[in-house]
């Protein structure tokens, strides 16, 4: 299960309405932790199919960046059931982005 | 057991295991949070020999590449400090313990923070120590730069075009930055100057709001502001080794340039050891000292 890139368009159904916990990376192409973060986000999503992995170009979609609040990237949002879980700015290794889906 | 156990996944950590590889040592490099260390966040790199303009980022991933390439293997997890025995050194982190016969500290810098209330919870959410990073975050609204140094004025210059209005607020009346740069801040109309004055609090629900200023009297205001950007100093990452070697008082490891320590075996490399100039390639070339110094340890034994 790889990836997959999300817009405005179709976050409700991508991420809200998901009936798996979503974790949404929000990213852009100049910010170097987040090309660093991506192949490690990658590996994460390959060992847990019963998440699911977005990813937001928050210069693509800024309206989606306001409406998380997000100040700082690489940001990374755990959704479930259409709510915010947990919250992680910052790169993180392996671990630390499994930890943000879990039970 | 491995020949040469490495901390940290910076420039000096990942040049360490391209020497100590090289020298067909076997080498682990633990590393706490992501390949390629603080540089990830510069957007161009001017004074890397050979390499002019690359990003902090296709620099990182270069190194790694010839780091991993070559053999190296990687470990994450955030080193706790280090214990010797048998004939070796054993470090701890929160799930493992990882083994070499020679130790590299090469755990660089971090940023300094203010240490005030609410300010970890609200670093990403208002609190910022990277301009270049979180400043397109910050398009058309008020923001404030706290300190006076060069990272706080080249910061306040690049937010300047940022953001609506940006106030550099610092402790002392005049800033030790390059004099260039502070002749270009008076060019900025939208950057106000706080001098005098330091950052006492942080007002905050959800997100900063607005930041409690203390003047030069001592009288208390608060400023509105979507985001205050921190750029007061590095501290070395060397917490987890006090009282394990010999640190100086601001904590940095004392080393000379041949890298060794104060506990044989254990080498420093890049810019948590003690030296004048913290930059790219002295972290390239304390790798490289540090690694050949930890493969003629490991020969001897
Ligand atoms: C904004 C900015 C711009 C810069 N621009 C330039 C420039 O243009 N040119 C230049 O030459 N230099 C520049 N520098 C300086 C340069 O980044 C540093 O000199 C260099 O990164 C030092 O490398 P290092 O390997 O010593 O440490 P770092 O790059 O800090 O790497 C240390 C690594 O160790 C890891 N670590 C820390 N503690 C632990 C632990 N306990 N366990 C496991 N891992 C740990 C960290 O996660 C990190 O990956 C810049 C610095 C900054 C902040």
């Amino acid at each position: 299960m790889s990836v997959v890139k999300v817009n405005s368009g179709n976050f409700a159904e991508e991420v809200l309405g998901s009936d798996r916990t979503v974790l949404v990376d929000f990213n852009a192409d100049w910010c170097g932790p987040c090309r660093m973060l991506a192949p490690m986000l990658e590996k994460v999503a390959a060992a847990h199919p019963e998440a699911k992995f977005a990813a937001v170009n928050i210069d693509d979609e800024p309206e989606l960046a306001v409406r998380y609040g997000i100040s700082s990237i690489p940001c990374l949002i755990a959704f479930r059931g259409g709510s915010e879980i947990r919250r992680s700015v910052g790169l993180i290794p392996p671990d630390a982005i499994a930890a943000l889906i879990k039970g | 057991m491995h020949d040469v156990l490495v901390i940290g996944a910076g420039t000096a950590g990942l040049t360490a295991a391209i020497y100590a590889r090289r020298a067909s040592k076997s080498v682990l490099v633990l590393e706490a949070r992501g390949f390629g260390g603080q540089i990830l966040n510069t957007p161009a790199i001017w004074n890397y020999p050979a390499e002019p303009g690359i990003s902090g980022f296709d620099f990182a991933m270069k190194l790694y590449s010839q780091a991993e390439t070559l053999g190296a293997e990687f470990a994450f997890g955030t080193a706790s400090g280090f214990r010797a025995e048998d004939g070796g050194f054993t470090v701890p982190t929160a799930d493992a313990e990882y083994r070499g016969r020679s130790l590299i500290i090469a755990t660089g810098t971090s940023h300094r923070g203010l240490g005030l209330p609410g300010e970890e919870a609200l670093t990403g959410r208002g609190v910022s120590f990277c301009a270049t990073c979180d400043g397109a975050l910050y398009k058309g609204r008020d923001v404030a730069v706290v300190g006076g140094g060069n990272t706080a004025v080249s910061d306040a210059l690049y937010l300047s075009d940022l953001a609506a209005t940006v106030w550099l607020i610092h402790r002392r009346d005049s800033f030790r930055a390059d004099p260039a740069d502070v002749a270009l801040l008076g060019r900025k109309e939208n950057i106000r100057l706080l001098l005098g004055t330091r950052v006492t609090g942080l007002v905050a629900e959800d997100k900063l709001s607005a930041v409690v200023l203390t003047g030069p009297e001592g009288r208390t205001s608060e400023l509105p502001v979507a985001g205050l950007f921190i750029a007061v100093g590095m501290v070395p990452a060397t917490g987890a080794f006090e009282g394990l070697l010999e640190l100086d008082p601001s904590g940095y490891i004392v080393a000379g340039e041949d890298c060794r320590t104060s506990v044989p075996g254990v080498f420093a490399a890049g810019d948590g050891r003690t030296k004048d100039v913290r930059q790219l390639v002295t972290a390239a070339a304390d790798g490289a000292v540090a690694a050949t110094a930890a493969v003629r340890y490991v020969n001897s034994l």
